[in-house]
């Protein structure tokens, strides 16, 4: 890592740690407490932003997929890959905090609404993405396997969107942005979605550094002399 | 020279024909196909109210089990002495060699489905002439296929695959499953076309886009 790209690294892990301290001040001082649903509706400012990050986390797997294929660049396989891994941690978080917020909302943990099931079959598709890859050996296959996958898989999101929204719709929340969202909750809400787009980059770079210095190491065993 | 047509008619009925003579991937997916529809008999109460409720759901698991199954030996049959090598040497596109493989597969699912639903139909009592779910039926097994034999030549590539194409393929078909159920569900209990049509549309959307996807994409999964 040279002088001005661990520079450019100290500013945006400072700024992510400055963004995170800001969220989680107004997730739990700042904003008021909602009226109907009580406490239990702060973590709709991290439920929020982790869903949409996901969605965006597998649209760029789905753009690099294409780039690889077309211009067999080993870069936009890793980074690729790389955002596959921080999608499916983040839309597990988005499941879990889901299931919190239901258990106190509707007093279920689960229900197969819509959204929740779109959302189970999504992280569906990504485990098996991040599986194909893990059983695959040689670089350049998994590589290419692995692009095929994730255009496959991303062109199947509005599809299962649509089906699972035609089977069961109960799902309240575009309510809360259709309604009564005060300004101190949208304003919460953006400040947790920016601190959630730069957490996805800093993961997504330090994941793609350890894995070029992974293929790094790999060469330089496979090329020993002895 | 021969047209794109006749080559992939040549590489399906290599498929065929060798089906014919071995017998071996119908005959035993059929059995298991029929051994689902006996075991969701002991899942759930026979007989009863709710039978008709969930019966094209036992339809549509126990097809779907037996295409992944059937999927499975799609290219697998190619890994022996180096097929695979073999056919992808040929003087053919490679988006030929998917669609003669599409439509084996597509037919020995078919082939099964055809001895299967009826006997499903029988051991539920209903009623036999049901041209609507023929439709359903050829349309949800097209969409099955067309990502099916994508993720087979896929899975061939990898350790694990018996497993793994499973893992890929039931993800992705949710949509067909969900539309053939429901528009099956509207069948049995003699629904008007009106409630099947949204089915029917979001099976051909997949269809189609599925058929176009994994054509542009085959010559990538079996390369090198």
């Amino acid at each position: 890592m040279n002088g001005r790209s661990a520079l450019r690294h100290y500013i945006l892990v400072g700024l992510g740690f400055a963004l995170m301290v800001a969220a989680l001040y107004m997730v739990f001082i700042y904003v008021p407490t909602d009226k109907n649903m009580g406490a239990v509706q702060r973590i709709f400012y991290f439920h929020v932003p982790l869903a949409w990050i996901a969605f965006l986390a597998f649209f760029v797997v789905f753009v690099c997929s294409i780039l690889y294929l077309t211009k067999r660049d080993m870069k936009w396989d890793v980074i690729a890959s790389a955002s596959a891994e921080v999608g499916v941690v983040f839309t597990s978080l988005v499941l879990i905090t889901g299931s919190i917020w239901a258990k106190a909302a509707w007093g279920i943990w689960w229900t197969w609404d819509a959204r929740l099931t779109a959302t189970l079959v999504l992280w569906f598709t990504y485990v098996a993405y991040l599986l194909v890859r893990h059983y695959v050996a040689e670089d350049s296959q998994r590589a290419r396997l692995g692009a095929v996958l994730g255009i496959v898989g991303f062109i199947d999101v509005p599809i299962v969107a649509l089906a699972i929204m035609l089977w069961r719709t109960q799902h309240p929340g575009a309510l809360i942005f259709e309604g009564g969202l005060v300004t101190s909750m949208l304003i919460t809400l953006l400040v947790c979605i920016i601190a959630f787009t730069v957490l996805y980059i800093i993961l997504v770079v330090q994941s793609t550094r350890l894995k070029n210095m992974e293929a790094d190491i790999r060469n330089i065993k496979n090329n020993r002399p002895d | 020279m021969k047209g794109p047509l006749s080559k992939v008619l040549t590489i399906f009925w290599k498929d065929i024909l060798l089906e014919i003579r071995t017998k071996e991937v119908v005959t035993s997916i059929l059995v298991f196909a029929l051994l689902v529809l006996v075991i969701f008999n002991f899942a759930f109460e026979p007989e009863t109210a709710t039978m008709s409720l969930v019966a094209p759901g036992i339809l549509w698991v126990a097809f779907t089990f037996a295409g992944v199954l059937g999927l499975n030996r799609v290219f697998a049959l190619e890994r022996e002495n180096s097929r695979l090598a073999g056919l992808l040497l040929c003087p053919v596109d490679h988006m030929a060699i998917y669609w003669g493989k599409l439509l084996g597969s597509f037919t020995f699912m078919l082939a099964i489905e055809i001895v299967v639903t009826p006997i499903f139909l029988v051991l539920l009592n209903l009623s036999l002439f049901l041209p609507r779910l023929i439709l359903i039926i050829v349309l949800a097994t097209l969409g099955f296929t067309s990502v099916g034999t994508l993720f087979s030549a896929l899975a061939i590539n990898i350790r694990a695959r018996d497993i793994m194409l499973p893992i890929l393929f039931l993800p992705i078909v949710v949509p067909v499953i969900i539309a053939a159920v429901e528009a099956t569900a509207v069948v049995l209990q003699g629904g008007p076309w009106g409630d099947m049509l949204t089915w029917l549309q979001i099976m051909i959307a997949f269809d189609i886009i599925y058929l176009v996807v994994a054509t542009l994409v085959f010559q990538y999964v079996v390369e090198g």
